[in-house]
C-alpha cells in the first residue's frame, strides 16, 4: 500500500505582496462603501480566505459548472414563467389565439401554457429555454459524476460530496418530471397515466399512495397544483439547498486536481479566484445561459400545441418521456409481463420492478460503490490527485458496465422507435434487450478493463523506451528502426505518481483474528485480488534507470526488428510474476 | 514562482520523495512560458480591442432586442429554411443569446490573454479537525451536557424525546387527507366501475353518435364512449372516461375464437374491449386488421382481440377486459351489462382471479 502523501497545516500559501503604490482610483472611490460594509460584517476578515483561492484548470471541471449555470437559468426562467401559468385543472375553453384549438375543452394549466407560448411576447423563448436547460442540467450533472466516477474523485475525504450529488441527480430527475407534467398537454398527461399506473404497482400501498398523491381517481383536480408547488418551491429549495452545501464541500476540500509535475496530494496547482476565475466561471456562465437561449431562440422544444389537452382515451405513437427518464421507460417496455394474483391481491412486478426497482438500483450501487472500493483497498489516506482512468482498470470497467446498461435499457426506451427507423422486428428489439441488458455490461466489463491495461502498458512503453521520434535509421546491414526519445520528466512524473493498490493473496493463518474477522478479511483479499491483479504494475524506479541506461548507451538495435520487444517480454515476464504473487 | 515552489518544499519532498510510491521523482512546477500576448504588446492590444469589442456589441444587440420588442408586429412570422417561427421569437433568442455570449466570450478572452497567467500553489490541509480541536470540542460537550443536568435528571432527557417524537405525530397524521383511503366499499364505487350498465348505447368517441351494428365493417375499429358519458363535466368527466373507454372491432366470426362463456358477448363479429391498456393505462388503439392484434403506443403490450383480449407480447400480464354488447330495438350497439372485472392498470387490492386466462372457454 503506498504511504499516503501528508497533509500539512502551513501558513496561507501566496505570501500577499504589500505593493507600496498608491491605491487605484475605483479603490479609492469604494473606499467608504467598503469601510462601512466592513465594519458592520467584516466582509475583509470573510473574503480573506477565499479572494485569492486556488483552483486548478481542466476542461472536464466545467461539467459540474454546467448544471450549476442551468441551475440557474431554470431559477430565472422558471420565474417568469410562475407570473403567467395558472397551476389549475379547471376546465375552460379556449379561446386564445392558437386557431387550431379554439373551442376545445382543456385545463387552465394548458390554456395558461398556451397564452405564455403565443400570446406572451418572449414567453415561448422563456418556456423553450427552461426547457431546453433542464435537460442540459440533468444531462451536464450525468457527465459530471461520470467524471467524478471515473477519476476515483469520489475517495475520501469526498465520499460525502459524491452521496450529496447522487441526491441532486436523483432529486434533479424528480423536479424534472414534475414540470414536464405541469403543462397537462397530451404528452404530460400520458405522462402522469404512467406514473399513476406505477405508484398503484407498489406492493401493499400502491393504491393508497395513488389516492394521496392524485387526491383521488386519476387524474383528479390536484394533481396539478400539487406537482406546481413541488416543482416550483419544495424540490428547488431541496436542490438549492444540496447545491450550497456541494459547493460548500468543494471549496472546504480544495478542488481535486489532474496528475502533473508539481502537483501531489498536498497542494493544489492552479489560478486564483479573483481575478482569472471570476472571469473564467463568470465568463462561462454567461456562454451556457448564451447558448441556452440561442438554443431557446432557434430550436424547437416540447410545441405542446401540437399535442392538444389531455385526454385520457387519446395518445400518440412514438409518446415518449423526456431523455433522462428514456431508461426508465425502456426498463418498463423490456420486462416480462410477471404478476402474482394471491388470493384477491394483485402483485405487479412488471411495473414495480423496472419502474421503481431500477432507479432504486441505479442510484443505491452509485451511493454504495465508494464505500465498496474503500472496503475493497482498505485505503483510509485522502486523495487530491486524480485517477487517470486506466490507472484503476476495475473501476473504469464497472463505470463503463453500468454506463452499458444504462444505454441499453434507454435504447429499450424508444424500441419502437428503433424498429421503424431500421426496419427490424419490435419484438425481435425486445427480445434481444432483455438479453443484452444483463451480456451487455459483462462484455463491456472485459472490453474495458482490457483497453485500460493496453492503455497502462502504452504508458509503461512511453516510459521505459521514450517517445517515437519519427527518425527511421538504417543500420549497416540494411535493417531499419526507429528511434526512440525519452519522455520529459515532467511526462514521466505524471505516468508514474499514481497509488497502485495492490491484491492481496489469501492469509495462510488465522492469527489472532476472530473467525468472523478471519472470514471478512480472506473475502477483502479475494475482492482485492479481482480488482487489481490485472492492473500493470508500474515500472520501479531501478527499472526506469535501467531502461534510461539503456537508451543512453544508444543501444537503437535495428537487428531486433521489433524495437525493444525481447527487453519488453522480459520486463513483463519479471514484473508480472512479482506482481501476481505481490503481497 | 519557484518562490511559491520552494514555500512548499517541506511537505512536496515529504510527498515525493519516497521511490517506491514515486519511481519518478517530482520535477516540480514546468517553467512557465510567456504568451503571445506577454510579450508582444501588439499582440496585447489586439486582444484588448478584441474583449472590447465584444463587450461593445452587447449594448447593440439589447437595444436591438428591445426596439423589436415594440416594433416587430406580433404576428409576423420569419420562414426561412427550417425555422417557421414567429419573428419576435427569433429575433429575442438571437439577440439576446449573442449578447450573452459576447460577455461570456469576452471576459474568457480576458482571462486567458491579458490577465497574468502564472499557477499558483496552495497547501492542502487535512479534511479532518486537530486533535486539539476535537478534545476541545469533546470536553466543551462533556461540561454542557454536565450543565444542562441531564445527565443526573435523566428524566428530562427521555421526556424531551419522546415530546419531540410524539409532536411529529399531529403533523404526520395532518396528512391523512390528502386522498380518499382506497376502502374496500371506496374500490368497488371508483377503480372497481365503470359508467357502463345494461342497455347504454355505445357512442363514437368524437360526435357521440349511436353505433348501428350494421353499419360496421369487418376490420373497421372505432373508438368509442359509453352515451351517458355526456352527461360527466369536467374531472369526472376525465375519470370516467380514463376507465370507460372502449374500442369497437368487427371480425370476422368464423376466423376468431370465442369461448362458450362469451358466445353471446358479440353483434355477429362486432366486439367490444376496454380501451384502457392493463399495463399502466395507457389509450390503446393501433389495430392490426389481419392479426386482429392491438398494440398499445406505449409500452408495446400486444392483445389478441380475436382471442378474447388476451396478451399476445409486452409487459401488460392481463387480457384487455371485454364488454358484453347486443342490440337495442332499433339496431344500435348497446352493452348487455357493465365490465365484469375492473378496467386498467393492475392495484394490489384487485382480485385478478375472476380475469380471462389462456385456456378459459
Amino acid at each position: 500500500m503506498a504511504k499516503p502523501a501528508p497533509t500539512v497545516s502551513g501558513s496561507a500559501s501566496v505570501p500577499a505582496e504589500t505593493p507600496a503604490k498608491q491605491l487605484g482610483p475605483v479603490f479609492k472611490a469604494a473606499a467608504g462603501p467598503a469601510k462601512w460594509t466592513d465594519e458592520r460584517i467584516g466582509v475583509a476578515k470573510l473574503s480573506r480566505p477565499f479572494i485569492r483561492k486556488v483552483f486548478p484548470d481542466h476542461w472536464s471541471f466545467l461539467l459540474g459548472e454546467v448544471a450549476l449555470y442551468s441551475f440557474i437559468i431554470l431559477l430565472l426562467t422558471g420565474v417568469f414563467l410562475t407570473l403567467w401559468f395558472k397551476p389549475s385543472m379547471a376546465e375552460v375553453e379556449y379561446e386564445g389565439t392558437y386557431q387550431l384549438l379554439r373551442g376545445l375543452q382543456m385545463s387552465q394549466a394548458f390554456e395558461s401554457s398556451l397564452a405564455i407560448s403565443f400570446d406572451i411576447r418572449g414567453g415561448l423563448l422563456i418556456r423553450q429555454m427552461h426547457h431546453w436547460a433542464a435537460m442540459l442540467f440533468i444531462a451536464a450533472m450525468l457527465a459530471h459524476s461520470l467524471r467524478i466516477f471515473f477519476t476515483g474523485a469520489f475517495r475520501k475525504p469526498r465520499e460525502v460530496n459524491w452521496l450529496i450529488g447522487v441526491g441532486l441527480l436523483s432529486i434533479g430527475l424528480v423536479e424534472g418530471f414534475a414540470g414536464y407534467s405541469l403543462p397537462d398537454d397530451l404528452l404530460s398527461g400520458t405522462g402522469l397515466r404512467f406514473v399513476d399506473g406505477l405508484i398503484r404497482s407498489i406492493p401493499v400501498i400502491g393504491t393508497w399512495a395513488e389516492m394521496f398523491v392524485f387526491g383521488g381517481e386519476f387524474p383528479g383536480d390536484l394533481i396539478v397544483a400539487r406537482l406546481y408547488m413541488a416543482h416550483i418551491l419544495l424540490i428547488p429549495a431541496l436542490l438549492l439547498g444540496l447545491i450550497g452545501a456541494h459547493l460548500a464541500l468543494v471549496v472546504y476540500h480544495k478542488h481535486t486536481q489532474y496528475p502533473g509535475a508539481g502537483r501531489n496530494d498536498g497542494n493544489v496547482v492552479g489560478y486564483p479566484v479573483f481575478p482569472v476565475y471570476m472571469a473564467k466561471a463568470g465568463g462561462f456562465f454567461f456562454i451556457v445561459f448564451g447558448v441556452v437561449t440561442l438554443m431557446g431562440g432557434l430550436m424547437q422544444i416540447n410545441p405542446l400545441w401540437t399535442y392538444g389537452p389531455y385526454n385520457p382515451a387519446e395518445v400518440t405513437a412514438g409518446s415518449q418521456p423526456d431523455w433522462y427518464m428514456g431508461f426508465v421507460e425502456g426498463a418498463i417496455r423490456i420486462m416480462p409481463n410477471w404478476e402474482s394474483h394471491i388470493g384477491s391481491t394483485t402483485w405487479s412486478w412488471n411495473v414495480a420492478i423496472p419502474g421503481l426497482g431500477l432507479m432504486g438500483l441505479m442510484f443505491g450501487l452509485m451511493a454504495a460503490y465508494p464505500f465498496i472500493e474503500a472496503w475493497v483497498t482498505g485505503d483510509k489516506s485522502e486523495h487530491h490527485v486524480l485517477d487517470r482512468p486506466r490507472n484503476a482498470p476495475t473501476r473504469t470497467a464497472f463505470g463503463v458496465a453500468a454506463m452499458t446498461c444504462y444505454g441499453l435499457f434507454w435504447i429499450g426506451g424508444g424500441n419502437d422507435l428503433v424498429a421503424t427507423q431500421f426496419h427490424v422486428s419490435l419484438n425481435s428489439v425486445t427480445y434481444f434487450l432483455r438479453v443484452a441488458v444483463f451480456v451487455g455490461p459483462v462484455i463491456a466489463f472485459i472490453i474495458t478493463k482490457r483497453i485500460c491495461i493496453a492503455l497502462q502498458r502504452a504508458d509503461e512503453e512511453r516510459l521505459l523506451h521514450g517517445s517515437e521520434s519519427a527518425i527511421i535509421v538504417r543500420d549497416p546491414s540494411g535493417s531499419y528502426s526507429e528511434a526512440h526519445v525519452p519522455i520529459s520528466q515532467e511526462e514521466a512524473y505524471a505516468l508514474t505518481q499514481h497509488v497502485e493498490p495492490k491484491p492481496l493473496a489469501p492469509l495462510t493463518e488465522q492469527g489472532d483474528l476472530s473467525d468472523k474477522e478471519y472470514k471478512a478479511e480472506q473475502r477483502r483479499r479475494k475482492a482485492t485480488r479481482f480488482w487489481f491483479l490485472d492492473a500493470l504494475r508500474k515500472p520501479t524506479r531501478a527499472e526506469l534507470e535501467e531502461a534510461a541506461h539503456h537508451h543512453d548507451g544508444g543501444d537503437h538495435d535495428g537487428a531486433d526488428g521489433d524495437g525493444h520487444g525481447g527487453h519488453d517480454a522480459k520486463a513483463l515476464g519479471a514484473s508480472s510474476g512479482a506482481r501476481r504473487a505481490a503481497d | 514562482m519557484s518562490d511559491l515552489q520552494r514555500h512548499g518544499a517541506t511537505d512536496h519532498e515529504l510527498a515525493t520523495v519516497d521511490s517506491e510510491r514515486f519511481p519518478v521523482p517530482d520535477p516540480g512546477e514546468p517553467e512557465h512560458l510567456p504568451r503571445l500576448t506577454d510579450i508582444d504588446e501588439a499582440a496585447a492590444n489586439r486582444a484588448t480591442r478584441q474583449v472590447a469589442t465584444m463587450f461593445g456589441l452587447v449594448p447593440i444587440l439589447a437595444l436591438i432586442f428591445v426596439v423589436c420588442y415594440f416594433a416587430v408586429p406580433k404576428d409576423a412570422v420569419v420562414d426561412f429554411g427550417p425555422l417557421h417561427t414567429p419573428a419576435q421569437h427569433v429575433i429575442f433568442g438571437l439577440t439576446l443569446g449573442l449578447a450573452l455570449l459576447l460577455i461570456g466570450t469576452g471576459a474568457i478572452q480576458w482571462a486567458r490573454q491579458l490577465m497574468d497567467d502564472h499557477e499558483m500553489v496552495d497547501h492542502r490541509h487535512g479534511a479532518a479537525s486537530s486533535n486539539e480541536d476535537r478534545e476541545y470540542v469533546i470536553t466543551e460537550l462533556e461540561k454542557g451536557i454536565d450543565e444542562s443536568g441531564i445527565t443526573r435528571r435523566k428524566v428530562l432527557g427521555a421526556s424531551l424525546l419522546g415530546a419531540l417524537g410524539l409532536v411529529a405525530l399531529p403533523g404526520v397524521v395532518l396528512l391523512a387527507d390528502l386522498g380518499p383511503w382506497p376502502t374496500r366499499k371506496f374500490l368497488e364505487r371508483t377503480l372497481e366501475t365503470t359508467i357502463w350498465k345494461e342497455g347504454i348505447r355505445l357512442v363514437n368517441d368524437v360526435t357521440y353518435t349511436p353505433i348501428k351494428a350494421e353499419q360496421v365493417q369487418i376490420g373497421q375499429l372505432i373508438n368509442a364512449q359509453p352515451e351517458n358519458l355526456q352527461d360527466f363535466h369536467g374531472t369526472e368527466f376525465l375519470q370516467e372516461k380514463a376507465k370507460a373507454s372502449i374500442i369497437v372491432v368487427r371480425m370476422n366470426p368464423n376466423t376468431i375464437k370465442i369461448p362458450e362463456s362469451r358466445k353471446d358477448w358479440h353483434v355477429g363479429g362486432i366486439l367490444c374491449y376496454s380501451k384502457i391498456c392493463t399495463h399502466v393505462g395507457c389509450p390503446i388503439s393501433l389495430w392490426e386488421q389481419q392479426t386482429h392484434h392491438l398494440l398499445c403506443p406505449c409500452h408495446q403490450s400486444t392483445f389478441d382481440l380475436g382471442d378474447s383480449g388476451l396478451v399476445v407480447f409486452g409487459p401488460a400480464a392481463r387480457a384487455l377486459p371485454q364488454l358484453p354488447i347486443t342490440v337495442d330495438a332499433e339496431g344500435y350497439l348497446v352493452a348487455r351489462d357493465g365490465f365484469d372485472v375492473p378496467t386498467g392498470p393492475s392495484y394490489f387490492e384487485r382480485d385478478s382471479r375472476n380475469d380471462f386466462k389462456r385456456g378459459d372457454n
